[in-house]
C-alpha cells in the first residue's frame, strides 16, 4: 500500500471514529466515557491523513526525478504494506454493517455477573419506581429485598431464552467495551407475556419476590420478579448497564 | 460473484509485486486503485454481506471485533503520538541521562517509569518500540513495555473499585506485575540476543523537517500496529463468540487448574487492562490467586498484544518473549498470591 492509499485509509478510519462518536453508534461497542477520546483520536487520524497527503504532494512537486526514492522507502517498511490492508475490515464492519449491541446470544452463553453492591441508597417514593435492572438484582439477592418490600418497580431489559425456554430479562453490564460485557439476569414469574421473542426490549412492572434460582452456566444467583404488566419498548440509547463505572 | 470477489485480491498482489520493482511501468493495478475497487465492491455487496453476518454467532463476533478495535484505537493513537514525539523531538542523550547507565539498574527504573503512562497495553507497544529506536537498552524498554499497562494509576484505581473488599488485590497486582517486568528485563539482558529482536524498522528521517518526520512516524505506526491490532481483535472475537464459558466451572474446582485456566482466559479474551479487573471480580467461583494471575497475565500478553509485538519487534522475538512472559507472570502471581492473599 503506498502513501496515498494509506492517507485514504487513515482518513476513512478517522471519519468512521468521528461518525461513531458523534452519533450514539459508539454506545453499542464501548462505554460512554470513551467518547471524548474517540473524537480526539478520530481528529488526529484525519490530521495525519491530511499531513501525509500534503507532504506527499510537496515531495511530488519538489522533483519528478525523485520517484525511485519512493520505492526505496517502501522497501524499508517491510510487512507494513500488506498488514495495513486489514484496517479496511473494521471500516467495513462499522460503516456498512454496524452490528447491534450484544444480545441474547451472548447472554445465554455467559453466566450472570451480579456482584454484591457496596450500599443500598434509599429509593425515591415514586410509584411505580423506575429502577436499573442491575440495581434491582443486587438489592433482591444481597439485601434480601429489604428496600423493595411493598414497592412496584419498573425494569427495562431484553429477553433471553435459556436452552430449556426459561425467559430472563437481561441487561449486559459493561466496563470498557463489549468484549468485557457480561449479563445480569432477572427471572420472570407472574403475568409473563405469552409470546416472548429473544432480543426484544421490554419494560416490565412488577413486585419483589423472595424466590431465587441459579444460573445454569456459572451457578450465579438470579432473583425473580413477579410481573404485573409488560410492554415492548425501543432499545435504550445506551443498551448497556454502566453502573460499575460510576 | 466469486469472480468479482477475486478482483481486488488480485490487485492487491499485483500492487505488492510491483513495489520491489518501481522501475516498471506503473500501468498495473496500483494500491490506490485497488483500494478504490475494494471499497466500491464492498459497498455494492453490502446487502449480501449483511445477510451473511445476520446469524447470532456472526453478529456477536462482529460486535466484539468492532468493540475491541474501537476501544483500542484511541489508546493506540495516544501511544503512536507519544512514540512519534519521542522519535522526533526527544534527543537520545535525554535517555542516556535519565536512565542509570548500568542496564541492571535501568531495568527497575524503567519498570517503575511505566507507572506514568496512563493507558492500556495498546499504547505501550509503539512507545517501547520508539524507546529501543532511541537507543534505550532493550532490557529496560521491555520492562517498561510490560509494566506500563499493569501498574499505572488508572488501572490500579479500577482494580481497587472492582475489588472493594480485597484492597490487597491492588498491592498484589502492583507487586506481581513489577516483579515480572523486572525479571523479564534482567532475563533479556542475560540471555537475550540482539538478532532475535528485529530493530523496529522505520523510514529514515534525514532530510525531512521535524513536522514531516513526526507525521510520517504517526502514519507508519498507525498503519502498522493498527493492522496487527485487527489480527488480534479477530482472534479475540472468534474465541469469545465460539468458546463456551461452561468449561470454566469445572476448572474452578482444582486450584492449579484454576490458575492456568484464568491465565489462559486472560490471553484469549484480550481485554483492555483498564477493564480486566471488573471481569476478574465477576469470576467469583475462582480463588483470589487465580484471579490475580488473570490480572497479571492479561496486560502483559494476550492475542492482540502478541500480534502487535510480532509486528513491532519481529516474529522471532515475539515467539520467545511471549511464552516466557506467560510462564513468569503465572509464577509471579502465584508467589505474590501465596504471600499476600
Amino acid at each position: 500500500m503506498n502513501r496515498q492509499s494509506q492517507a485514504a485509509v487513515l482518513f476513512l478510519l478517522g471519519a468512521a471514529l468521528l461518525h461513531a462518536g458523534t452519533t450514539d453508534l459508539y454506545l453499542r461497542y464501548v462505554k460512554a466515557g470513551l467518547q471524548p477520546l474517540l473524537l480526539a483520536s478520530g481528529a488526529v487520524l484525519i490530521v495525519a491523513a491530511l499531513a501525509t497527503a500534503w507532504y506527499e504532494w510537496r515531495r511530488g512537486r519538489k522533483g519528478h526525478g525523485e520517484a525511485p526514492d519512493e520505492g526505496h522507502g517502501e522497501k524499508h517498511s517491510h510487512p507494513e504494506p500488506r498488514i495495513s490492508w486489514l484496517l479496511v475490515l473494521p471500516l467495513l464492519a462499522l460503516i456498512l454493517v454496524a452490528p447491534p449491541a450484544l444480545g441474547s446470544y451472548s447472554a445465554t452463553r455467559t453466566g450472570t455477573a451480579l456482584q454484591e453492591p457496596l450500599a443500598y441508597p434509599a429509593l425515591p417514593a415514586t410509584d411505580p419506581l423506575p429502577l436499573g435492572l442491575v440495581d434491582y438484582a443486587g438489592r433482591a439477592v444481597y439485601d434480601h429485598g429489604r428496600t423493595l418490600e411493598g414497592r412496584r418497580v419498573r425494569l427495562t431489559g431484553f429477553i433471553a431464552l435459556d436452552h430449556d425456554g426459561t425467559p430472563y430479562l437481561v441487561r449486559m453490564a459493561l466496563n470498557c467495551c463489549a468484549a468485557d460485557a457480561q449479563p445480569v439476569k432477572v427471572a420472570l414469574t407472574g403475568a409473563i407475556p405469552p409470546v416472548l421473542q429473544p432480543d426484544t426490549w421490554l419494560t416490565v412492572t412488577g413486585t419483589y419476590t423472595p424466590r431465587r434460582t441459579r444460573d445454569p452456566v456459572n451457578n450465579g444467583p438470579i432473583p425473580y420478579l413477579k410481573i404485573t404488566s409488560a410492554a415492548p419498548t425501543p432499545e435504550p440509547r445506551d443498551p448497556y448497564d454502566e453502573s460499575y463505572n460510576n | 460473484m466469486a469472480i468479482t470477489k477475486a478482483a481486488p485480491r488480485d490487485g492487491d498482489t499485483h500492487a505488492d509485486a510491483a513495489a520491489p520493482a518501481p522501475d516498471e511501468e506503473p500501468r498495473r493495478l496500483t494500491s490506490p486503485l485497488a483500494l478504490t475497487l475494494l471499497l466500491l465492491l464492498l459497498v455494492l455487496l453490502q446487502s449480501p454481506i449483511r445477510r451473511a453476518l445476520s446469524a447470532p454467532v456472526m453478529q456477536s463476533w462482529t460486535t466484539v471485533f468492532v468493540a475491541v478495535v474501537i476501544q483500542a484505537l484511541p489508546f493506540l493513537v495516544l501511544g503512536v503520538l507519544l512514540s512519534a514525539a519521542i522519535a522526533v523531538y526527544v534527543p537520545p542523550s535525554f535517555f542516556a541521562r535519565a536512565l542509570p547507565s548500568r542496564p541492571a539498574l535501568a531495568v527497575p527504573v524503567a519498570g517503575m517509569a511505566g507507572a506514568v503512562l496512563p493507558g492500556c497495553e495498546c499504547a505501550s507497544v509503539p512507545v517501547a518500540g520508539a524507546l529501543v529506536r532511541r537507543g534505550v537498552t532493550p532490557a529496560a524498554a521491555l520492562a517498561f513495555l510490560l509494566s506500563a499497562p499493569a501498574i499505572n494509576p488508572i488501572v490500579l484505581t479500577a482494580t481497587a473499585v472492582a475489588f472493594p473488599r480485597n484492597p490487597e488485590m491492588v498491592l498484589g497486582r502492583f507487586v506481581a506485575s513489577l516483579l515480572v517486568a523486572c525479571a523479564m528485563g534482567w532475563l533479556w539482558q542475560r540471555v537475550g540476543r540482539t538478532d532475535w529482536m528485529r530493530p523496529p524498522a522505520h523510514a529514515h528521517h534525514e532530510g525531512q523537517t521535524k513536522g514531516a518526520a513526526f507525521w510520517d512516524s504517526v502514519r507508519h505506526d498507525v498503519m502498522h500496529a493498527g493492522g496487527f491490532l485487527v489480527v488480534g481483535a479477530m482472534a479475540a472475537a472468534t474465541l469469545k463468540a465460539v468458546a463456551p464459558e461452561s468449561w470454566l466451572r469445572t476448572a474452578a474446582g482444582n486450584p492449579v487448574v484454576a490458575v492456568l485456566a484464568l491465565a489462559l482466559l486472560a490471553v484469549i479474551l484480550s481485554i483492555c487492562s483498564e477493564a480486566d479487573a471488573f471481569v476478574a471480580a465477576s469470576l467469583t467461583q475462582f480463588s483470589l490467586t487465580a484471579r490475580l494471575a488473570f490480572l497479571v497475565v492479561g496486560p502483559m500478553i494476550d492475542l492482540k498484544l502478541f500480534a502487535m509485538q510480532a509486528g513491532t519487534f519481529g516474529r522471532a522475538f515475539a515467539l520467545r518473549f511471549a511464552p516466557m512472559t506467560f510462564v513468569l507472570a503465572i509464577a509471579s502471581a502465584v508467589l505474590t498470591g501465596a504471600v499476600l492473599l
